[in-house]
């Protein structure tokens, strides 16, 4: 017997997480000198005071905890922006809105690590926070929706922190779902089997997004 | 099944523009959400091996000059960060091996694995079937003895456990591929848009997988 699959072995860690947002490029402003740097994962400066400079997050926090810059937060956490993702997830219950996958990892280690360069932080904060929230809830009512006709879900611009809560959860019940409905667990009669519904008319694959 | 060396010119384009410690990230996060053992990445782990190295002597060279320490904390983090990928990596693997080294060594998915893991798996089996023989099957009436087979009447090697490929994964593709048969009778089909999240049953998705042009999450 195909035991089931084990849950743990597919899931990243919220450290395997952050690990991977740190690689995001962002911008800093250098107060100091510094040649350019040949690093493995990539070219970057030359540092000059003033001068923006784009480099992975990680390096930007490195900089930032040892004073030698600041921290330009990206164009998407400004409270005009956030404001309006957040009006847009309200207002389409069955739609995410486009945001950096990893949106909730990225703006944590901003909040932890570079809060002074942040303005209006506790806005900024509270935003994103709905925002999850929002998005959350929809994730949840949109499970509802997968059956035992569930073949494939398509989840557009849903972020990696949200793959990664509800990955257990989907795959398990996907899992049984299409266990239960294989032929060896049913006998369908024939005729049953013809007269199901087609791709074009609310087709079995039922997305959570209508397309 | 992948060919290391099979690449074609637009392949091989894209693979110019990318970095190894990108590309190895990719293998990671694959090898990571794949139910299955993948192809092993000899050339790119030895690529990010000679860089690793390459590195270590420059953070050794830059050190002995006087560089200002903080270059050579950002050179080391740097390393530590492509050093610790590697080792997820094979780390990964060598579970998957465990969990399914018999599977694995009576399949084509032996050829999927390094001599370094061939000869782990070996062991791993030799170890693992000393250590049964000796605290149960050998207390166990003839004809139950095997470490393969429920008993002697089992025609196929029946206590073989081996990776569920009917399990679902997450994926995205970074170019449009058409439409996927989401089952055997091919009645259902998805159409994947390049950039879109979607979750699909591994096996439907599998040769995509196995060719880099579709990435799990």
């Amino acid at each position: 017997m195909a035991g089931q699959s084990d849950p743990q072995s597919s899931v990243f860690s919220a450290a395997e997480m952050e690990f991977l947002a740190e690689d995001e490029i962002i911008e800093v402003v250098p107060n100091m000198r510094m040649e350019p740097l040949n690093l493995i994962s990539g070219d970057y400066g030359p540092f000059r005071p003033q001068i923006a400079a784009q480099v992975p997050l990680w390096l930007a926090v490195a900089l930032k905890k040892r004073g030698k810059c600041t921290i330009r937060p990206p164009e998407w956490m400004s409270i005009e922006s956030l404001t309006q993702v957040l009006e847009s997830e309200r207002d389409s219950p069955k739609e995410f809105q486009p945001l950096p996958f990893h949106y909730v990892e990225i703006s944590r280690l901003l909040f932890d690590h570079a809060r002074d360069d942040i303005p209006d932080i506790y806005m900024v904060r509270s935003l994103i926070e709905d925002i999850r929230d929002v998005r959350f809830h929809k994730v949840e009512s949109g499970l509802e929706t997968i059956s035992a006709r569930t073949h494939a879900v398509k989840l557009k611009n849903l972020s990696a922190m949200e793959v990664n809560i509800v990955r257990p959860f989907v795959v398990r019940t996907l899992q049984s779902f299409y266990k239960h409905d294989s032929p060896e667990m049913i006998q369908q009669p024939v005729q049953m089997s013809t007269s199901r519904p087609q791709a074009t008319d609310r087709g079995p694959r039922r997305d959570l997004r209508r397309r | 099944m992948a060919n290391e060396s099979g690449f074609s010119m637009e392949e091989f384009e894209s693979l110019m523009a990318t970095s190894d410690v990108e590309l190895l990230k990719r293998a990671w996060r694959n090898e990571k959400s794949a139910p299955e053992i993948l192809q092993f990445q000899a050339s790119l782990v030895q690529r990010s091996r000679e860089q690793i190295q390459l590195m270590e002597g420059t953070i050794e060279e830059i050190t002995r000059n006087g560089f200002d320490p903080l270059i050579v904390s950002v050179y080391q983090m740097d390393m530590d960060r492509a050093q610790y990928m590697l080792r997820s990596y094979l780390r990964t693997r060598l579970q998957k091996i465990e969990k399914d080294m018999i599977h694995i060594s009576k399949t084509d998915l032996w050829n999927r694995l390094s001599k370094e893991e061939q000869s782990f798996s070996k062991r791993c089996y030799e170890n693992m079937k000393s250590y049964l023989d000796e605290s149960v099957l050998s207390k166990l009436p003839s004809g139950y003895q095997s470490d393969l087979k429920q008993s002697n009447a089992s025609e196929e090697d029946d206590m073989v456990p081996e990776s569920n490929l009917e399990t679902f994964v997450f994926c995205k593709s970074e170019s449009s591929i058409g439409a996927i048969p989401l089952d055997d009778s091919a009645d259902e089909i998805v159409d994947l848009v390049a950039g879109d999240l979607y979750v699909l049953r591994y096996k439907s998705i599998k040769p995509f997988v196995e060719n880099g042009k579709i990435d799990l999450v």
